[in-house]
């Protein structure tokens, strides 16, 4: 007779899905749960940096672009909530305890978005970093948040794309723009590589996560993979990556890159960054203003099924 | 990386479940996708919503944003019933039943295409 356990190992090792209804590890289970609410709440905050910008776009089209793509952000969201809650939490709790505090989204939310160039930028770094970690997701071990993470790549995909092609644009033109462009680059690169995390020898998460197959390549190495991805682009668009220690290695076959700023990277994790209240603020706000349709429709479905009855 | 917040010194990686509220939100609905004539429809997600009409809308939303389906379900989840793993062990000897297989007939090659 086999035990709950090893049923569940058996799954991990033979690079089979754990589902649902399958017992699992207490640790495992609490590490998903913090995983897939701190990404589901990224997806939400992360709609408001963009926003900012929706009734500032150039043109319709570019307009027309955003609201779909601040539109998607949503939706992964609620991809991920839905994810989660097959874990035992609820949506509206997880939203409860965010805007008290108790829940995080990622650190790259808490930077502001000062140009249009911005929406250039968190496209093509901010989505392309995203994605770096996201493909691996899709190989998790969890089978309700690797599929969620299949259906969020496609739509990323469209995402990055779309910022880099702002950015083209902008390399395009004018000296103004161009310096635009430059300058959203100079304030976007280090914070996305922030979104790694820390150091493989500093994460306190990444073994444990490795070897049950929820995360299934280091920080480091996601890192080192974005870099050398995204240097040849920066090439491209003739822009300057503002790191004066950025070299290509031929030994190592990969770019050596500067250090983080680690005390910025904890400041902000820690509450401190330039945008973490305002942040917080609005998603407070968004949903207490809320309240009445989610009461009102509660009181239209109840109605109803009493008029069925 | 990751969307996951890293942990700083000092501070615990317990995350907490729950407000203890016993408010309940909306119920909770699985949606299915037909994705194109002629296959079955096939479980894609699930979602929250008021009602029937509310959730099929946000299911054309929320899932069907780029042409993924002709078709779309929504049941309430409380609906569905399932097998548990444990209960379902029976079910799942059902494989040992070669027999039941066309592979587990030997057809002599002069026969032809069977």
């Amino acid at each position: 007779m086999t035990t709950p356990e090893e049923k569940f190992q058996a799954l991990i090792d033979a690079e089979e899905k754990v589902e649902p209804p399958d017992w699992m590890p207490e640790g495992y289970r609490k590490n998903l749960i913090r995983q897939i609410a701190q990404h589901a709440h990224s997806e939400i905050i992360g709609m408001q940096p963009e926003g900012n910008w929706i009734s500032r776009a150039p043109t319709l089209h570019r307009k027309a672009i955003l609201m779909a793509k601040v539109q998607d952000e949503a939706g992964h969201g609620l991809y991920l909530y839905s994810a989660a809650e097959t874990l035992g939490v609820k949506r509206d709790e997880m939203q409860e305890l965010l805007h008290q505090g108790k829940h995080k989204y990622s650190s790259i939310f808490n930077y502001p978005t000062l140009s249009w160039a911005d929406m250039g930028a968190i496209g093509w770094l901010v989505d392309g970093a995203a994605i770096t970690n996201q493909v691996m997701l899709t190989r998790c071990s969890y089978g309700p948040y690797a599929r969620a993470m299949v259906r969020i790549c496609k739509e990323e995909s469209f995402h990055q794309r779309q910022g880099y092609e702002i950015l083209i644009r902008l390399c395009q033109g004018t000296s103004e723009q161009k310096e635009m462009a430059q300058d959203a680059l100079d304030r976007w690169w280090w914070p996305s590589l922030m979104m790694f995390g820390p150091h493989d020898s500093e994460s306190t998460h990444t073994e444990q996560s490795m070897e049950w197959k929820i995360k299934r390549v280091s920080n480091d190495d996601l890192r080192q993979q974005f870099v050398d991805m995204t240097v040849p682009q920066a090439e491209y668009l003739g822009l300057e990556i503002p790191d004066p220690e950025l070299r290509w290695n031929p030994e190592r076959g990969h770019y050596d890159f500067g250090e983080i700023d680690w005390e910025e990277f904890w400041r902000v994790v820690k509450g401190n960054g330039p945008m973490n209240r305002e942040r917080l603020e609005h998603k407070v706000r968004a949903w207490e203003e809320g309240t009445w349709v989610r009461e009102a429709a509660a009181a239209h479905a109840a109605k109803k099924a009493a008029r069925a009855a | 990386m990751t969307y996951e917040v890293p942990v700083a010194p000092g501070e615990s990686a317990d995350i907490e479940e729950t407000t203890g509220s016993e408010r309940e939100g909306w119920p909770l609905w699985e949606v299915f996708v037909r994705a194109r004539r002629g296959i079955s429809h096939v479980h894609i997600g699930s979602l929250h919503a008021a009602d029937p009409e509310s959730a099929l809308q946000n299911a054309r939303d929320v899932y069907t944003r780029r042409g993924e389906g002709v078709s779309v379900w929504v049941v309430p989840s409380e609906q569905v019933y399932a097998f548990e793993p444990e209960a379902a062990a029976d079910y799942v000897e059902a494989n040992e039943k070669v027999y039941r297989l066309a592979t587990a007939y030997d057809i002599p090659d002069e026969v032809g295409q069977m």
